[in-house]
């Protein structure tokens, strides 16, 4: 029984550490980060006439964006609150100055998040201080007021001068202070829940946000079906011109050699000889097939694998670092190397680079991949069908890609997929069995 | 000859069994799975093994992974890999212990029978054989490099035979020239390549794999 009390008590002690630390960073991130991002974005929106707002508001308003990410997750892990991130998607291509904050300002977004950090302000150092201080204060009622009235004659209790009331009054601040301590552990909580939905009614996606988040769904949805009828019906246009065909031609010359292997056993011979390398060349033209559709080294051995031997295959060095605890699914996965076999694919045709590299990593639930090269630069991400092809098939997954490539070079590519990933694949064991 | 045979659509190993029969090798088991070829491999401990990559039950590199799980147990058993498609990832994963009686083919190969056999039979006797596609592969990856691009066509030519495992009698068979011209033209591959000479065979195979990096 005594035993359970410990527990129970150093639960509760854990908690209340748990929610004055919580607390703490509410209140440093209301002062040192809102309110100087607040004034910054209001200047740099402010100065966009007189031309170097122009690029400061961007910085501060991904700044920001920043910060309110953070509260995002800190909202999710310590209160359950989920609130999904509702900025608008970097349209395609590289953007100049001006789109660049045209796309910032016009997202509704932008505002709200404005909102929030000047509201969080005094609301975070509410939260913070009801949170935190609460247990503080009756930790003060127990241990400080009374004891240290008799030295100084003077003291507070939780909501009385202790010194008033003689040895009742110090009894009182004992009693209630303890009250209050114990009621602030799981008050501290809610506090911080409350914050947790204040930052939700203002950080989380809007009904114009939604809409424009299915329009843009059935957007990409359409263009998937698309490029994957068209991909189906190459598919079909390859497989009958090139295999079916090969093999009625294969029969016919196998029919014919059967034929004549009775009165003129040479012209079989050269006929079966015809025959095999027609074999050769239909199994070939598969094999191609099959690589465009799916990869077989993707499926024996997931991106990881099918990165390295693409790599190993291209006419120059491409240093490959992957760290992946798992594999993704094979959809998800696909997108993944068709988009990082593009680039590279563009690598050796355009960038004129002597090395390149790869690296792909996973993290907060995103597939981070990124591609350079030390070529000359100058790639467009708005021309070529190859880079919208790439767009579009991450797309469909909610992925994005983000092109730098200077004139001189180095080019990177950096694309991003939410994604998760399955445990690795455990291999029956290699022992006997 | 003793050979096991691991193969699981049942057309492939069947006809798997009733070439290599007819060449004079005894098949001793032929299996299905990655876990039976394994066991298969280190109890029979063969004289040659003919594997195909994908297998039951993960169908994804099972028959690779259990064919260099068994060179592990038995060092230098010969082993010969076949595929629907080859990579220069398996294949460099085969011979990164550098103890040769390694194979590593696409099926289509097999469908020049006396080629195949004589693969096999080099494999088991402790040599290489890589296919021409992979082969292509490494060289145009190192085509822009200064001491390839210092070799004849014809240098390249007996270079790539090489790489795919062939002795120098073989080269000059294939190129209807004598077997003391490849064999002169080896030492100035080899000399250009910058490679410590050998009489030995598969040791020159090795050594230009290495060379080639796969």
């Amino acid at each position: 029984m005594s035993e359970g009390f410990v527990d129970r008590f150093a639960e509760g002690a854990r908690t209340a550490l748990v929610n004055f630390v919580r607390s703490v960073i509410q209140i440093v991130v209301a002062y040192a980060a809102n309110l100087p991002l607040f004034i910054l974005t209001v200047l740099s929106i402010a100065f966009i006439p007189l031309g170097f707002g122009v690029v400061m508001a961007p910085v501060a308003i991904q700044a920001i964006r920043g910060v309110a990410n953070q509260q995002r997750a800190w909202a999710a892990e310590w209160s359950g609150v989920e609130i999904p991130v509702p900025y608008r998607a970097e349209p395609p291509g590289g953007l100049g100055a001006f789109a660049r904050l045209r796309w910032l300002l016009t997202d509704p977004a932008t505002w709200r998040d404005l909102l929030w950090v000047i509201l969080n302000v005094p609301l975070g150092l509410v939260a913070g201080v009801l949170a935190g201080g609460m247990t503080l204060y009756g930790l003060e009622g127990v241990f400080v007021a009374p004891w240290l009235t008799l030295i100084t004659e003077y003291g507070w209790g939780p909501f009385w001068m202790v010194n008033d009331y003689g040895v009742l009054g110090i009894a009182g601040a004992v009693v209630l202070g303890a009250a209050l301590t114990v009621v602030s552990v799981p008050l501290g909580g809610v506090v911080l829940k409350a914050h947790a939905l204040f930052t939700q009614s203002l950080l989380a996606p809007t009904k114009g946000a939604l809409t424009e988040r299915v329009r843009r769904l059935s957007e990409s949805r359409s263009e998937t079906v698309d490029a994957s009828a068209a991909e189906l019906r190459r598919i079909e246009r390859d497989l009958h011109d090139g295999a079916q065909a090969r093999l009625v031609a294969l029969s016919m010359n196998i029919g014919l050699a059967e034929e004549m292997m009775k009165h003129d056993p040479e012209a079989a011979q050269r006929l079966l000889a015809e025959a095999r390398a027609s074999s050769g060349t239909a199994l070939t033209e598969l094999r191609d097939l099959v690589r465009g559709i799916h990869p077989p080294v993707l499926a024996e051995r997931g991106l990881d694998g099918a990165v390295r031997a693409l790599a190993l295959t291209l006419p120059l060095p491409v240093d490959v670092r992957i760290d992946l605890p798992g594999r993704a699914d094979a959809p998800v996965e696909s997108a993944a190397y068709f988009a990082v076999a593009e680039i590279l694919a563009n690598v050796v045709k355009h960038s004129g680079a002597a090395r390149a590299w790869v690296q792909i990593e996973h993290a907060s639930g995103r597939l981070l991949m990124i591609v350079g090269d030390d070529g000359t630069g100058g790639a467009d991400p708005g021309g070529g069908s190859g880079m919208r092809g790439i767009e579009r098939r991450l797309g469909a997954f909610d992925g994005t890609m983000a092109v730098t490539s200077p004139l001189g070079g180095p080019t990177v590519v950096t694309m991003e997929l939410p994604c998760a990933l399955s445990s690795p694949k455990t291999l029956p064991s290699s022992g006997t069995g | 000859m003793r050979v096991v045979i691991a193969e699981d659509l049942a057309l492939l190993r069947d006809g798997l069994i009733r070439l290599l029969g007819a060449f004079g090798f005894e098949v001793v088991e032929a299996v299905d799975n990655g876990p039976s070829l394994l066991r298969a491999l280190t109890t029979h401990r063969p004289d040659v093994a003919v594997v195909d990559v994908r297998l039951p039950p993960t169908f994804t590199d099972e028959g690779l992974r259990a064919a260099l799980e068994a060179r592990k147990q038995v060092p230098g058993l010969p082993v010969l890999v076949l595929s629907q498609h080859v990579e220069q990832l398996y294949a460099r994963e085969l011979l990164s212990d550098s103890s040769g009686g390694i194979g590593y083919l696409l099926k289509d190969r097999v469908s020049d029978v006396a080629q195949f056999v004589e693969a096999v039979r080099r494999v088991a006797g402790g040599g290489t054989a890589l296919d021409p596609d992979v082969v292509s592969q490494l060289l145009t990856r190192h085509a822009r490099e200064e001491p390839l691009q210092a070799l004849t066509p014809r240098e390249r030519e007996v270079l790539g035979l090489m790489a795919e495992g062939r002795s120098n009698a073989a080269i000059a068979g294939q190129l209807f020239v004598t077997e003391k011209a490849i064999s002169k033209h080896t030492n100035s591959i080899f000399g250009k390549l910058g490679l410590p000479p050998s009489e030995d065979d598969n040791r020159r195979v090795l050594a230009v794999l290495a060379y080639l990096g796969t």
